[in-house]
């Protein structure tokens, strides 16, 4: 039999003003994972959107067991057995779990839907796999990481033997990684060969039998992991060396900026509080992390602080001054900004261009407006900047619509933006989901440039590297309080996990 | 939505788009025509195609009706771009008559008077659907129907109660029908700055280039101002636009009001040309519905709507003409549907994006021939 699964020659993919794909070849053979690596915007999930059917390339060809194939759409896709979970989840969002697994598949019988059927092949699959799903959850109830194993089970339930994988863990918390990472091996062990798109080389490392770096859209070359290292891999991609972890001095806080006093917050989904009685401060010229597994209630506690939700009880004091009830626009505008954790839902109007995205938080400034009317080349000008000094890639600048961007640069766009608010306090959630090695390695160093610039950073992340390594104060949270704070050079990985899973706290609350 | 590289030109495949949309819709009313009269078919489509601009009159004709229907058009079409869907036009644009003719023929004032009247009217009929969806989170779409019925009855009821704003009043026979503008007080009639004369018509007057203003303005709101670009962040992204500090309830409001304010103009031109009487009838004007195909045909573009209005409008003229030969029902149904075909360009530009896509195929195709019989 044919040793590659998979063979895409020379595939070259256009958009308007980029060259996606340039003269891309890529061999996946049967049984293996092979990782695909590059920077934000160097054009995997347009490689994999040809693979898929999506996108019809300019040129090139692309090989099923050594035979010409023809993918014009998905549905030729799925006819050959391959499957995609894409970076941007397409689930339909008021179906049930397995409603969704169907869709577009289901066996029908004389006009009916033979849910039956269905669902006990789903279950099979989902015992076979440990893939858990409560099959008549809504979409909308579920974690991400169960939509996750909705995406996958979409997949087995079509009998794909080529499962597509674009940034599959950027929205996982550790523990769901290591599960995926271990369900992808279960997968190959069955026969089934992998793609897998990742920023993280940990993760590459871990679970990859070989890997193709893209640069610019032009493939630099593939390698076997297992006679490579983090090093070169990520200058294979960068072209330099990159420091994984940011240099900094010690902090020197000064005054209190924020200041939270026994804050409660309302559950967003069911009535029980996600947030409460939670005290903490921040000063300015440090960066103070909250740790914690998701949904412990770090989200609301960041939509309380923003004013996207309201406090139930509490107060929540800022320069001095109250602002539990103040509006958006006027903590906004008194100095707080925010990135927000999921750049889709809050963070891009995603059919307004790059350019109008950028100013979202400005456009009614007296720099950007005229009795009125946008000025639209002070807006132009703007943005340019900030695309040069952040580096967002796009096919056409400052006018590309932001949907057509790549997601690392949809991300890297939101941090300019608010890093560029020149604020009092950030609140950066996840600030570098999605992005490459190199650009990780600038937005670290931004943040610790503003905090020694005296402005307090408030830093919410799954990822213990990105709180070890950035933080000068660790909070934890735990169902909805907070159960410790630790000193990051002296506490462990280890340390913190038992702080998040509430085997471990200390009384945080100061004698009164 | 991601495929093609003429996805960078949508305005490009809109126009494509809405042309197909229109040539179908007019293949289709050919058909409905020989379903009806065979023998009058050909002759009846080239009468829906010509006889707008047969004469100065018809074309006046044409102009006369394409002014409201703009108006309720750029209602519709500008609560699209903000996220909404404002099918209350017929409601408003009644309000909006109302007003107009309060202030015209009972209290006597100018046309430019009554038409504020009718935009704040229509506006103050808007604040309804926007207020329920802001503060209760009810669809828009029901609150619109219902007050719609409202509108309408409580304008029945208002004019049957006010004697001074009937016909019979002013001297004529009917009491079912308001009266006459030009023999209640011409002043309240819009301008026809001698334009009459030329074109031959009294339906020519400059409520068209009145029209063509608001569109511009309209226009103008949406794609260059402060308040435009919340407007649309709002539609196409309400919590972003929460993130970013814009108050999304009030703009829904505000949103509201203007297309009512739109809708509620569209009613007081149409009524103050001096050729319509309102009659005291249980339907809803169907200028106000077809603004909502007016409106998609042109994309919601402002500028868009102008033609799109102009085009239905000469269909329906051409329509008018194919009586006797078709009974008057029968143009309806016939002109009803070329105007929803027409009004099918969305369907159309998913079409022509798949067309698209698929001549990039055949062109990959081709490279791949030779690869293909390799493997053979
Ligand atoms: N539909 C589109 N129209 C125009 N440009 C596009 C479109 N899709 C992608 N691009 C551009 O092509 C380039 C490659 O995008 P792609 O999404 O493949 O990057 P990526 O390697 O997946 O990056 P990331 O790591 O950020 O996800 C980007 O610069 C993007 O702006
Ligand atoms: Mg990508």
């Amino acid at each position: 039999m044919e040793e590659n699964i998979i063979e895409m020659r020379h595939i070259t993919k256009v958009f308007p003003g980029l060259v996606a794909n340039d003269d891309v070849t890529i061999q996946l053979r049967r049984g293996e994972i092979h990782a695909l690596l590059g920077e934000n915007g160097a054009g995997k999930s347009t490689l994999m959107n040809v693979l898929f059917g999506l996108y019809t390339p300019e040129k090139g060809e692309i090989r099923k067991n050594g035979k010409t194939v023809v993918i014009k759409d998905p549905n030729d896709a799925t006819a050959l057995g391959i499957g995609m979970v894409h970076q941007h989840f397409q689930l339909v969002h008021n179906f049930t779990v397995l409603q969704n697994i169907i869709l577009g598949a289901e066996t029908v019988k004389g006009g009916f839907l033979q849910l039956a059927q269905a669902r006990k092949k789903v279950a099979d699959l989902s015992e076979k796999y440990g893939l858990k799903v409560n099959l008549d959850a809504l979409i909308d109830d579920i974690t991400v990481g169960m939509q996750q194993r909705v995406e996958i089970l979409k997949m087995l339930y079509r009998d794909n033997e080529v499962l597509i994988f674009d940034e599959p863990t950027a929205m996982l918390t550790p523990q769901e990684i290591n599960e995926l990472m271990q369900i992808m091996k279960d997968l190959v062990a069955e026969g089934k060969s992998i793609l897998f798109i990742s920023h993280k080389l940990n993760e590459i490392m871990a679970v990859a039998d070989r890997c193709t770096v893209l640069r610019k859209g032009k493939c630099i070359g593939t390698v076997n992991t297992a006679e490579t290292t983090k090093e070169e891999l990520s200058e294979m991609m960068v072209g330099r060396k990159v420091e994984f972890v940011v240099a900094k001095e010690d902090a020197n806080p000064t005054d209190t900026v924020l200041e939270i006093k026994d804050l409660s917050v309302a559950g967003r989904r069911s009535t029980k509080k996600s947030v409460h009685d939670v005290s903490f401060k921040v000063h300015k010229g440090e960066i103070v992390c909250i740790a914690g597994i998701d949904g412990n209630g770090q989200s609301e506690l960041v939509y309380a602080l923003t004013g996207i939700m309201p406090a139930e009880s509490g107060e929540i004091i800022f320069k001095d001054r109250d602002i539990t009830k103040e509006t958006i626009r006027n903590r906004n505008l008194d100095g707080i900004a925010h990135i927000p954790e999921d750049r889709h839902e809050y963070g891009l109007v995603l059919d307004y261009t790059l350019a109008e995205n950028l100013v979202l938080k400005k456009y009614f400034m007296k720099d950007f407006q005229n009795r009125g009317f946008i000025d639209f080349p002070a807006v132009r000008k703007y943005a340019d900047r900030l695309i040069e000094k952040y580096d967002i890639r796009s096919s056409q600048g400052a006018l590309s619509v932001a949907r057509s961007m790549s997601g690392g640069n949809q991300q890297k766009a939101i941090v300019a933006r608010e890093i560029d608010y020149d604020p009092d306090l950030l609140i950066a959630v996840q600030p570098t989901r999605g992005m490459d090695v190199g650009a990780i390695e600038y937005i670290h160093r931004q943040i610790v440039k503003e905090r020694d610039e005296g402005k307090a950073i408030l830093l919410i992340s799954l990822e213990l590297d990105e709180v070890m390594n950035l933080s000068d104060r660790i909070l934890v949270m735990f169902e909805g309080g907070i159960v410790g704070e630790l000193d990051p050079k002296q506490t462990t990985v280890q340390e913190l996990g038992l702080y998040m899973s509430g085997a471990k706290r200390n009384d945080m609350r100061e004698a009164e | 939505m991601k495929k093609s590289s003429f996805r960078n030109n949508p305005a490009l495949v809109g126009l494509l788009a809405s042309f197909t949309a229109i040539f179908l819709g007019l293949v289709f009313g050919f058909f409905m025509l020989g379903i009806f009269n065979p023998s009058f078919a050909g002759a009846g489509i080239v009468k829906i195609l010509t006889k707008g601009l047969s004469s100065k009159e018809k074309f006046a004709k044409v102009l006369y009706q394409a002014a409201p229907l703009m108006m309720t058009g750029l209602s519709v079409g500008f609560a699209m771009k903000t996220g909404l869907f404002n099918i209350g036009g017929s409601g408003q644009y009644l309000i909006g008559t109302f007003c107009a003719l309060l202030f015209g023929v009972v209290l006597k004032l100018p046309w430019y008077v009554c038409l504020l009247a009718a935009m704040l009217g229509g506006a103050f009929w808007g604040i309804f659907p926007g207020l329920f969806k802001a503060l209760f989170n009810v669809n828009e779409v029901i609150t619109a129907i219902m007050f719609n019925w409202i509108g309408l009855f409580l304008v029945n009821l208002a004019f049957s109660n006010t004697p001074t704003v009937l016909a019979n009043y002013y001297g004529a026979s009917v009491a079912d029908r308001t009266a006459n503008i030009e023999a209640a007080n011409p002043s309240a009639v819009i301008p026809k700055l001698g334009m009459d004369k030329l074109f031959n018509s009294s339906y020519m007057n400059i409520s068209f280039f009145v029209a063509m203003l608001v569109a511009a303005t309209i226009y103008i709101i949406i794609d260059k101002t402060v308040f435009g670009y919340e407007l649309k962040a709002c539609g196409f992204n309400q919590k972003a636009s929460i993130y970013a500090g814009i108050n999304a309830k009030r703009n829904v409001v505000i949103s509201m009001m203007i297309a009512g304010a739109l809708a509620g103009l569209g009613g007081g031109i149409y009524y103050l040309c001096g050729t319509a009487q309102y009659t005291i009838e249980k339907v809803l004007p169907a200028m106000g519905f077809n603004g909502i195909p007016v409106a998609l045909l042109a994309n919601s573009n402002p500028i868009g709507i102008i033609f799109s209005a102009l085009f239905i409008s000469y269909i329906q003229v051409g329509g008018e003409a194919l009586q006797p030969e078709y009974a008057k029902e029968i143009v309806d149904i016939i002109i009803a549907c070329i105007i929803y075909l027409s009004a099918l360009s969305v369907l159309m530009k998913g079409l022509i994006t798949g067309l698209l896509r698929e001549k990039g195929g055949n062109q990959k195709e081709v490279i791949e021939e030779a690869p293909l019989e390799e493997t053979k």
